[in-house]
């Protein structure tokens, strides 16, 4: 089976720092793949890289067999890459049914879904949660609701890779049990990529497991092998999380 | 914003429309032809709302899209003999390009820069005009003989020099870009628009073009801003370079900040105000501007968000 997304060689220099340094990376369709590591491993920057929101200093990018590494991020978006930021990004003065109605209409535009908007926006909603506050303003949501809402978005742009950057971060552990299985169910029509933090949640979630330290990849596995990587011990799970 | 409530915000706005109308009847002769040029001015505002209330970007050379369609609708007349629709159109086609050109350029700035590039173009603008005085009549302008704004339509003809035929041709224009306006803003495009203000880096990682969606909109203003001008120039019969000095650029910005931005009907609300602020304060005093400059910064600081705008926050949530 080819890869759904593969990075050749990829880096990226702020400065002196090279915040991803030479990343080779694979990852096959259906998959939920957890990249974890410390606060300051570059794992936001190299799903930054993937998603086009940053530049490459070098190095290659190349999703469902096209190389896409010199397409802007908004045409990554239209073949499939949605990426959910870490910092919640909603448009906190729309309401959250304005929010979700955005993605929809696109994927309406690019012929990747059908019917009416309003129908699209709510299943979004529904299937996160929030349909009963749809005419809330954004920015008036709990900070739990605004990280849903921002998984929404993702949904409703109909991806075949959900780039999802410490999606529980802030959330309470009722919250967080949902979220698993919504992550389940979103696994079904697609790729997930998952950055977090949270062990637990990785363990139940992850098919495989990247491991960042300092711009490389440091272990690759599945749960059981990463638990058993001494060097993955030092690096990461031993030490505090960041 | 764009689900709620169509059947009321299409009401309201067609019974402003009718209001306008039947004001036509009632009206003493002195406002009824003001009312008439607050109208084509108001369409002016509007253009300029498009850009800075819905998409957030900041002009501050607007006067040489409405200059455009000004001298683009006044030039064809006036040299060239070409019948009322010809120019109204050119002044239009005139205005568009002019903004598509400078969109390519000033869209590759954002916020202060964009401001500047805007007002830069825009004195260019106004110093080819006074260059070109052989065709343009330089600073003392052209006047548009009357026979040359008579509007023949099929068997009928009618006098744009009349009152009420002025009247109703400003009518008319308004009530299409205020209904053209309504339904950009209430449309899929309209909400890509607002998302690009509200977070523009945000709307390209939705998969939106913001650049292309950017352009468009300068061309939509621009295009708003040159109908406003070729009215002015076939209905009040001058074209004069000052309307494309700065002050026509601040002008469409005052104007939208008073009557509420990002509201349809802010602009219309605002130039009318702004227009009678001046007219009676001018009958008191000759220091009016003083009072007119007093009257903004109150509105400012006690309405940040205009007339209707405040409107809008406080009673009526579901104002377009
Ligand atoms: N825009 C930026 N400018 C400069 N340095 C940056 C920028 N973004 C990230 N960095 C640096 O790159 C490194 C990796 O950051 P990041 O990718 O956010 O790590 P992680 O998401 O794994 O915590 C950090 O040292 C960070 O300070
Ligand atoms: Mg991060």
């Amino acid at each position: 089976m080819m890869p759904l997304l593969t990075t050749k060689g990829l880096s990226r220099n702020f400065g002196g720092l090279r915040a991803v340094d030479g990343v080779d990376f694979a990852l096959m369709p259906g998959e939920i793949r957890a990249v974890i590591g410390p606060n300051g491993a570059g794992k936001t920057t190299f799903v930054s890289l993937v998603s086009g929101r940053i530049q490459p200093s070098s190095g290659m990018i190349v999703f469902d067999g096209a190389d896409i590494t010199s397409l802007p991020a908004y045409a990554r978006v239209r073949l499939g890459v949605a990426y959910t930021f870490q910092i919640t990004s909603v448009f906190a003065n729309l309401t959250a049914y304005d929010n979700v109605a955005l993605p929809v209409q696109r994927t309406l535009t690019d012929g990747r879904s059908k019917g009416a908007v309003h129908a699209g926006v709510m299943a979004a909603l529904e299937r996160t949660g929030l349909a009963d506050r749809a005419h809330m303003q954004a920015g008036h949501l709990s900070y739990g609701h605004q990280r849903l809402l921002e998984v929404a978005m993702g949904l409703a742009l109909k991806p075949r890779l959900l780039i999802l950057d410490e999606p529980t971060q802030g959330l309470a552990d009722s919250e967080i049990d949902n979220f698993i299985g919504l992550v389940r169910e979103i696994a079904n029509s697609a790729t997930v990529l998952l950055i977090e933090h949270n062990m637990p949640v990785v363990m139940q979630l992850a098919d495989r497991i990247t491991v960042f330290n300092a711009g490389r990849i440091l272990a690759e596995g599945t749960p059981e092998q990463i638990r058993a990587n001494a060097e993955v011990q030092d690096a990461y799970l031993g030490a505090t999380h960041g | 914003m764009s689900e709620a409530s169509p059947a009321k915000a299409y009401a309201l706005h067609l019974g402003v429309i009718a209001l306008l109308f039947a004001l036509s009847f009632v009206l003493p002769a002195y406002h009824h032809g003001l009312l008439a040029r607050i109208m084509v001015l108001a369409v002016f505002a509007m253009g300029y709302n498009m850009l800075f209330g819905y998409v957030g970007l900041l002009s501050l050379g607007h006067a040489m899209f409405f200059s455009a369609g000004l001298y683009g609708a006044g030039l064809t007349v006036y040299h060239f003999g070409w019948s009322v629709p010809a120019a109204f159109a050119a002044g239009l086609a005139c205005g568009a390009l002019l903004a598509l050109a400078i969109g390519l350029l000033a869209l590759r700035t954002s916020g202060v820069a964009f401001m500047i590039v805007t007002m830069m173009f825009a004195q260019v603008f106004y110093l080819v005009i006074l260059y070109f005085a052989a065709w343009t009549g330089g600073d003392q302008g052209l006047v548009v003989p009357q026979p040359a704004r008579i509007l023949v339509l099929g068997s009928a003809s009618l006098d744009l020099t009349n009152p009420t035929v002025r009247y109703m041709s400003a009518l008319a224009l308004f009530s299409i870009v205020l209904l053209v306006t309504l339904a950009i803003v209430r449309s899929r495009y309209g909400r890509v628009l607002v998302a690009i203000r509200e977070n523009e880096g945000r709307t390209k990682m939705l998969g939106y073009d913001t650049f292309s969606n950017k352009l468009a909109a300068v061309v939509v203003s621009g295009a708003i801003c040159a109908a406003s001008g070729a009215a002015y120039a076939l209905l009040f019969g001058y074209v004069g370079s000052s309307f494309a000095s700065v002050q026509y650029s601040i002008l469409p910005l005052l104007w939208v900040l008073l009557g509420g931005i990002a509201t349809t009907l802010g602009p219309l609300i605002g130039t009318l105000f702004m227009y009678y602020v001046v007219d009676v304060t001018s009958g008191y005093t000759s220091a009016y501007l003083l009072i007119v400059g007093i009257a903004l910064i109150l509105l400012v600081l006690f309405f940040p968000k205009g007339i209707l705008g405040t409107i809008r926050q406080r009673w009526l949530g579901w104002l377009p």
